[in-house]
């Protein structure tokens, strides 16, 4: 799979040139390109490609895959206006790992990274201002993730003392 | 006093030597909801501003995964409450995509013209809300009058004025009801006078036009570097529109342009808005001209709902129908990025299956959240008064940001 996007984009086989440790798969699905980052190599890969013409960052995310190891993938939407395209970068990163951040090449990239870290709980290094976005500050989960409950225990008013 | 002219920041800070932190919000009204701006002043000069979200966040993501993948059409309605067809659309489009669904002709124009008409409704209510902001209290009523009809239509079509949800996952919700041209071709004769009546009262206003040129600027590669989408782009004169870079659901088909300007201020942005609603009068005729006919929904038994009528008679109709309601349907392994041109910007939907009935996990870039993030550079070395000027600009829906 990850031959074929070699020799037909461009700007992929360049990018293999470029960081030949850095791309581990790729593949094509239903029109849409996704290439598997080495989690180290996640900002170096970034800033090549925005210098190549993906200008904008549409979106950072993440999926957990729990219970499988490693169980997160934080996915990266790129998009190349002028040639319409869009890029999908992923890295799979254990509980705990924590991925270089890639505001220093987009700056949008801030909220972004603090949502993930909000909601999935993966840390970024090298943020500006890695706090919670979405939630209140002292709290204390990561809500996206799978092993966290979708219903609260059951709220019962005979347990709570009343002034 | 020496001769009045614009306030000189070096001046204002010489003469307080300290500054002030003001907390705009949660509660102001020009934030349309629930947004906190923390603003350092050094007199009426806003040094530095960070906005803080989360107050409407409700887990609607966390949500999705739980509920079967035609439950959650009507929770992408409650996104982004202005433009809830838009959202519809989208995971709609991506749910299909998965699928390998191709959605018959009527469905496909039927959702053209109809997030046409949201974009309308959308424009509407952010025309009237930024005017009043400013201090022109009656566009706010008249964008309203015309924001009635809209809603009243999407009532005809699907029974709900707001919380639509009549796009579903292989067509549409119920046949498009009796009369709904007659309705739409009344509105959109009419549609294009009333613009003009909005014009006539902004766009020559003198007091409009102190309030907004030169305000709210930020350059263009400031701005695609922080992420931000749809008018404001095209304000600061990026001529990219979703709708014809990526089309989907037929857009290739329909003439519209893509209006631009490149002053990147508010008053740029109120006029690519006012011209977007033109163009989508134009994308409405050309619909209700050549709206095609056939069936509503695509001919996937297991996806779509049944005919009520099949039901009845058919042993098959019923099995589906039940299968349906109780157990959903499995969409493959794989995921979809999915964009549309929501009336804020990209919204895009990303959808992972796991080969289940529910999905695995739905994401939403939302418009709002992108744009917002450009708000520090928007009002940073401005008055503070700009900064209402410049948040209505930005035409953000806090349900879309927090999600």
């Amino acid at each position: 799979m990850l031959q074929e996007l070699l020799e037909s984009v461009p700007v992929i086989s360049e990018l293999a040139a470029r960081e030949p440790q850095a791309l581990l798969e790729g593949k094509r699905d239903r029109g849409e390109i996704t290439l598997v980052i080495a989690p180290s190599r996640i900002a170096p890969v970034c800033r090549f490609l925005k210098e190549r013409g993906f200008v904008r960052l549409s979106s950072i995310t993440a999926v957990d895959w729990y219970p499988a190891e490693p169980r997160f993938e934080v996915v990266y939407h790129l998009h190349d206006i002028e040639h319409n395209q869009r890029l999908r970068l992923k890295c799979r990163v254990h509980e705990g790992e924590s991925l270089e951040s890639v505001t220093s090449v987009w700056r949008g990239a801030n909220w972004y990274e603090r949502e993930v870290w909000d909601l999935f709980g993966i840390r970024f290094n090298n943020h500006p201002n890695l706090r919670r976005i979405l939630l209140p500050e002292d709290w204390t989960d990561h809500p996206l993730r799978k092993d966290f409950p979708v219903h609260g225990g059951r709220y019962d008013y005979a347990d709570q003392e009343h002034p | 006093m020496s001769e009045p002219g614009p306030a000189q920041p070096e001046a204002v800070s010489e003469a307080t030597g300290r500054r002030l932190v003001l907390n705009m919000g949660p509660q102001h009204p020009s934030t349309h909801g629930v947004l906190r701006l923390v603003l350092e002043l050094d007199g009426e000069t806003v040094v530095r501003a960070e906005p803080e979200i989360g107050f409407l966040h409700t887990g609607i993501e966390k949500q999705c995964e739980t509920r079967l993948y035609h439950q959650v059409v009507t929770l992408t309605d409650r996104v982004d409450y202005l433009a809830p067809l838009s959202n519809n659309l989208c995971y709609c489009l991506a749910v299909e995509k998965l699928l390998g669904l191709e959605v018959p002709p009527l469905a496909r124009w039927m959702r053209v013209m109809l997030t046409e008409l949201t974009r309308l409704n959308s424009h509407l209510v952010w025309l009237g809300t930024h005017a009043l902001d400013i201090g022109a209290m009656s566009v706010f009523l008249y964008c309203f009058r015309e924001r009635e009809d809209i809603l009243r239509i999407f009532e005809m079509f699907s029974g709900q004025r707001m919380m639509t949800s009549y796009f579903r996952i292989g067509g549409l919700a119920v046949e498009p009801p009796r009369g709904w041209h007659r309705a739409v071709q009344n509105f959109i004769q009419a549609f294009p006078s009333r613009l003009d009546e909005y014009e006539e009262l902004l766009t020559r206003n003198p007091i409009w036009l102190r309030r907004t040129k030169g305000i709210g600027y930020v350059s263009l590669e400031d701005l695609l570097d922080l992420g931000v989408t749809g008018p404001m782009l095209r304000a600061a004169g990026l001529a990219w529109d979703i709708r014809k870079a990526e089309p989907y659901s037929d857009y290739d088909k329909f003439e519209f342009d893509i209006p631009t300007r490149t002053e990147s201020d508010v008053y740029a942005r109120y006029q690519v808005r006012l011209e977007e609603m033109r163009q989508s009068t134009r994308i409405i005729r050309q619909a209700l001209e050549g709206m095609p006919s056939g069936p509503h929904v695509a001919d996937a038994p297991g996806i779509v709902l049944p005919d009520r009528e099949k039901m009845k008679t058919e042993m098959e109709a019923l099995i589906y129908h039940f299968k349906i309601v109780t157990e959903g349907f499995r969409v493959p392994p794989g995921e979809v990025y999915q964009a549309v041109e929501s009336p804020r910007g990209e919204l895009a939907y990303y959808v992972v299956s796991d080969g289940g009935n529910r999905p695995w996990r739905v994401y939403m870039r939302t418009p709002s959240f992108g744009n917002l993030q450009a708000l520090p550079a928007m009002v940073e070395g401005g008055l503070i008064a700009d900064v209402v000027a410049a948040l209505g600009s930005m035409d953000f829906v806090l349900g879309d940001v927090d999600r």
